[in-house]
Order: structure tokens, then sequence, then C-alpha cells
């Protein structure tokens, strides 16, 4: 029959999308690399606290990710990721900072005569965990900080809860380009200043802290540990690039890009366009939150200025420094400007002497991003993956500058492939 | 033969403007249509409403055997019981390819975890490719549709349309922008769709209309002016006066 020959058999994901098995390749190389490279296993090349800077690069590689199928594919422009972000810090944090204090207490208290009841230990872990906000009792929150398997659930759950609550309010009205993302915007802000507030059962504006001391592992060095939680964000940026190249590479793909693209044909071919950016948008809630988990521990610290809305517009930036629309552009991105970002601001960029006036990039790293975001958008849309377009000889259609498609979160013409 | 759809009394207005007043319509479920109407008629409002873009204000729209209202259903939900609609300018998805767009198009499960776990069979690439040769893309089926001509677009929209394997088809001005030959073969695939669904064409070329040969509603200031073969409704004086303006 003559169709057999027009229609592509069906091969597994890898072979059809070549880019997955270099993207995974290169992953590995990388992490084989860093772990010859470390303290913890190898030759100690590499400082323990640039592991763990690695390490949490991977952990912003993979909300990247998330952030680039809810906008990159499905054209929801979310200001709101880097919450859910934080909310699955703050989860894997309160265990963290419960189990190691307990351990404290318990100690503390086994050098007197009688020993202590539980309630004298309950007391005791909420007078050091909430001493610094004047508190010394467990607010509702922490009711089940104690057991790690809950806490863990509740890294999945509670972003994803809060995606599905609000992205359903949001979506069944209709709300779509730029006052869904002043939308997302205000649910960060609120989130965030509520997460101030001392009584808001989580240590106000001092956060979680001493994340990196993993309860009852003591005697194992921060080389080791950092390592390992490397080990499992490279793991994690791994399995995720997997799901979402799963995702996006069949027919659900070729349905959020219609979306992305013209929302009103795709419902009039009978998709229900808001089931599908629920979904989406729930879905890579989770992946973020899974991020956060594993980004936290390795910072040691989570804050509710992590969650202020400005993380979730740096999200975006680099998903679009990356190349929107492909999901090695997203990593590419999250990597490049992170690491770039922490070497501006981190003090080890020489500062540039102009004789009337000295550049510090500790200042003026921040106006380069905002100048280069714009140069980006204006002249290179396609990002820093586009680059590697170049080498596939990948162009743009000829579309006389028209977008794709009549939404607001549309490819354009420079972004597309031809 | 009862009705596959029943438009009653429906009256919409914008900003006090009345767009549809007082409409009634009905269609057989293997019957073509045409609705003529001069600029402003009503005519793709009269199709919002039976698609669930624009809600009315008063009236009712039956649909199928069971006589169910369409009027508290989504686009997507009318969609799945059946209506298909072909815009006038062509509204395909042009970032992906013309197979891409139809096996969008064909009829299957349309909720987000049937499409998650969806692979494409034997069969579909097979309805996928008898498609693109009833509209002539066969060689194009793996481009982009963005880099299609303006017909060729057209006659994916088409394609996409006949995916759906609706059993209404709402088409507003499908030989826009074509050659003789493209419409002739356009009047033959919805004369062919019209032996066993129902297809509603809009149309402003009378040549266009005397060759789909069928029975002909004019609208006018968004009611039934006249309705009828073609030869009875340019007969009639009223018509004359207000569309043909002779």
């Amino acid at each position: 029959m003559a169709y057999l020959a027009l229609t592509p058999r069906r091969r597994p994901l890898v072979a059809r999308y070549p880019s997955i098995a270099i993207f995974l390749g290169i992953l590995a190389l990388f992490t084989v690399g860093v772990t010859v490279l470390a303290e913890g296993f190898g030759i100690g090349l590499i400082s323990t606290s640039f592991v763990k800077t690695l390490g949490k690069t991977l952990c912003l590689c993979l909300v990247a990710l998330a952030m680039d199928l809810v906008w990159g594919y499905c054209g929801i422009l979310s200001l709101g990721h880097m919450a859910f972000f934080g909310i699955g810090g703050y989860a894997i944090g309160m265990w963290l900072m419960y189990a190691r204090t307990e351990l404290i207490v318990i100690e503390s208290l086994a050098a007197a005569p009688l020993p202590p009841t539980p309630q004298e230990i309950s007391d005791g872990i909420a007078t050091q965990i909430f001493g610094v906000v004047g508190a010394s009792e467990f607010p509702p929150i922490w009711s089940v900080a104690h057991s790690l398997p809950l806490q863990l659930a509740a890294v999945v759950l509670v972003p994803g809860v809060l995606a599905l609550v609000f992205g359903w309010l949001a979506f069944r009205s209709r709300v779509t380009g730029v006052y869904l993302s002043i939308l997302t915007q205000a649910m960060t802000l609120a989130l965030s200043l509520y997460l101030f507030q001392n009584d808001s059962g989580l240590r106000g504006n001092n956060g979680l802290s001493g994340l990196q001391n993993l309860p009852g592992l003591d005697a194992i060095p921060q080389s080791t540990i950092s390592i390992v939680f490397f080990w499992a964000s490279a793991f994690a940026l791994g399995l995720g690039y997997l799901v979402c190249a799963w995702v996006v590479s069949g027919k659900f793909g070729s349905v959020i890009r219609a979306i992305r693209d013209d929302e009103a044909r795709a419902r009039f071919l009978g998709y229900s366009v808001e089931a599908y950016k629920l979904f989406i948008f729930t879905f890579t809630a989770v992946i973020a939150g899974i991020a956060g988990a594993l980004y936290y521990p390795q910072a040691g610290i989570i804050n509710p200025a992590e969650i202020a809305p400005i993380a979730s517009i740096y999200l975006a930036v680099w998903v679009a420094i990356g190349g929107r629309g492909k999901l090695y552009g997203a990593v590419i991105g999250a990597a490049f400007v992170s690491l770039l970002s922490s070497w501006f601001t981190g003090g080890q960029a020489p500062d540039i002497n102009l004789g009337v006036y000295t550049i510090q990039w500790v200042d003026w790293w921040t106006i380069l991003l905002g100048l280069s975001f714009v140069a980006v958008t204006l002249f290179a849309p396609r990002g820093i993956g586009g680059l590697f377009d170049l080498i596939a000889e990948r162009r743009s259609p000829d579309r006389h500058g028209a977008a794709l498609g009549p939404d607001a979160g549309a490819l354009r013409e420079k972004e597309a492939d031809a | 033969m009862s009705a596959l759809l029943e438009v009653s009394g429906v009256s919409v207005s914008f900003d006090g403007f009345k767009a549809i007043n007082n409409l009634t319509f009905q269609i057989g479920a293997a019957e073509m249509r045409a609705v003529i109407g001069p600029n402003g008629a009503g005519k793709t409002t009269f199709m919002d409403i039976i698609t669930g873009k624009t809600k009315p204000d008063e009236g009712h729209v039956l649909w199928g055997e069971k006589s169910i209202s369409l009027l508290s259903m989504s686009e997507s939900r009318i969609a799945q019981e059946g209506i298909g609609r072909k815009f006038q300018r062509p509204t395909i998805f042009e970032d992906q390819t013309v197979a891409d767009n139809l096996m969008l198009a064909l009829k299957k499960n349309r909720s987000p975890l049937a499409v998650l776990r969806f692979r494409p069979r034997e069969e579909d690439h097979a309805k996928v490719a008898d498609l693109a040769e009833q509209i002539g893309l066969t060689a194009a089926l793996h481009r982009k549709s963005g880099e299609l001509s303006h017909g060729q677009k057209q006659w994916l929209e088409l394609g996409m349309l006949l995916a759906q394997d609706p059993r209404l088809l709402l088409v507003d001005e499908p030989a826009a922008g074509m050659t003789p030959a493209e419409r002739e073969h356009t009047t033959e695939i919805l004369v062919e769709a019209a032996k066993t669904r129902a297809v509603v064409v809009v149309e402003h070329d009378m040549e266009f209309v005397r060759r789909l040969n069928c029975k002909v509603t004019v609208l006018h200031e968004g009611s039934v002016l006249a309705e009828g073969s073609l030869d009875h409704v340019t007969a009639n004086e009223k018509v004359i006066e207000v569309y043909l303006g002779r």
C-alpha cells in the first residue's frame, strides 16, 4: 500500500530524538567528571562548596525544564514556578530541621536524672526552632514534620494541590496572556509576604536553616554528602528530561503546542484547553517542588526572599536566554546564566576601572543580565540553544514577521523551525 | 425526517446591536445547505452560536435525536458531539506538520490522559495518508503546515474537518482564494460529505452556491429572509432588494 512508504514507523523515543541521548550522555560524563575531581570520592580538585553550587545548578536546570514545558510548549507565562520550588524546599526543610533538633534535644536531656517525657522533648524542639520568632509551640503546619515520608509527600502534594486549585480558578475563567502572568505573580508575592510574617509558623524572615546537616549523619563529612546530593540532582534532572521529552514528543505535545499557538482553534477541534493547561500547570509545579526539595539541602538555608516574584522572573529569563520551546535550551539557559550569575555576584569577576568610574560587577551584573535578555529577545530569539540549531542547519521559516498563531504565547517567526 | 440541528427563536445583541434576531433554522442529518447574506447579516455569529463561542440572549439550540441543548456546553464539548467548523481565514497549526495537524483532528478520545497514552497505530497513519490524498497534500505530509500556500492551507483545514468525522460541518467560505479547478474539487468533497452528514456552507459566491445545488437560506439583519432553492430565493422580491441589489 502506498501510504506505508509515507508514514514513519514508530521508533523508540531516544531514537527519534537524538538530542535526548546526547543530553543524557553529556550529563553522565559531567557527573562522572565532577565525582572524579571532587573531594568526596575523587582527587579533590573541586571544592565541596563548588560541588554544591553545581548540584544546585542541576536543580535549577530541572525547574527550568518545568518552566519550558509550561511556557515554551504550552504558552502559559507563569511567574509562580519558583514559589512551587520554594514550597518543595520548605517541605523538606521542615523535616530536616525537626529531626536534627530532636537529636540535639534528646542528647542534651540525656544528662538529666529522669528520662525526658515525649512532651518535654517536643517542647524542647519547639523552643529551639521557634525561639527566634518568640514562640515555643509547634504551629499546626508542623504536625507531620517528624515524619520523613509525610514531608516527602508534601514536597509533591502541596505544590501540586496549590497549582491545581489556582490553575482551576484561573483557567476556567479563561484568564490568559499577560493577565495570567500578573495573577501568578500576585500568588507568588502573597505567599512570600505571608511567609515573611513571624506568625506564619515557618520562622518568618529567618526561614529554615542548617539544612545541609542531615540528621544522624554528622559523622559523614560534607564533602561526601555534597557529592551524593549532586548525584541525586543529576539523576533527577536526567529522569525529568526523559519524562518531559516523552510528554512533549507525542500527540500530547502536539496538543499543547496547538494550545500555545491558537487555543480557540484547539477548542473547536474538541480539546478541552482548560484541562490541558491545568494538567501541564500542575505537573510542572510538582517538578518544581521536587527540584526545590533537592536544591535547599545543598543551599543550607531557605527564607521567604527565595519565593519573591523576582526569582520566578529570573526563571523565565533563563528559559528565554536558553531558547524557549526546546528542552535542552531551557537547561543550557539555566546552567549558563545561574553559573555566570554566581561568578559575577560572588565577587570573582574582576572590576573594570574606567578611570572616572569603576564597574563593580556585584552591582552591575543585574543590568548586564537585563540587557542580554533584551538583546536575546530582539536579535536571537532562539537563544543559546539556537546555536545547536545552527549546527543542525535548522532555519527559521520565512513568514514576513508573522507569528505562528494569534495567541500571546504563540511562537514567533524567529523562534520556530522551518 | 427529524432535524439534526434545530435553532429556534435565537437572539443575541452586542452593545445594543441585534446581531441575530429571532432566528430559526433546521437541518437534517444528511443535508447540504448554503447560507448566504450580505455583510453583517449575522452569518458568522450564527456559526459562533452553534459552536458555543457566543451564548445567545434567548432561544434554543437543540441537537441530535435526543434533542439535547447545546447552550450549556463548552466549545470543546460541542466539537466532541460532532460539530466541526472551518473558518474563513485558514486556521491550522502552522508550527506543526501536515501529518501532525491531521492526527490532531482525527476522531479519538480527547481527554488529556487518553492523549498522553495515545500512540498512533497503523490504521491511524493509514487514515491520515488517506485524508492527505483526498486533499492533495500527500507530498507535503511531513512539511510544516506554515509553509503551505494559502490554497493548500484551505485544503488542510478541510481535511482536518473531515478527519474529525463530524455529523455537522460548518464551513465558512471554503472556496475563497481558490482556482476554478480547486473550487470544483472542493464542491465534490462537500457534496460527497453531505451524503452522510449535514453540511452548512456560508458563501458569497453565487456561482459556487449554484454548483452545490442545494437548499439556500438567506440571512438578513440577523434573521431568515427567505429559504428554498436558489432559483426560488433569487426570484424573491425582498432578497433582490437587500442582497442582489437590483
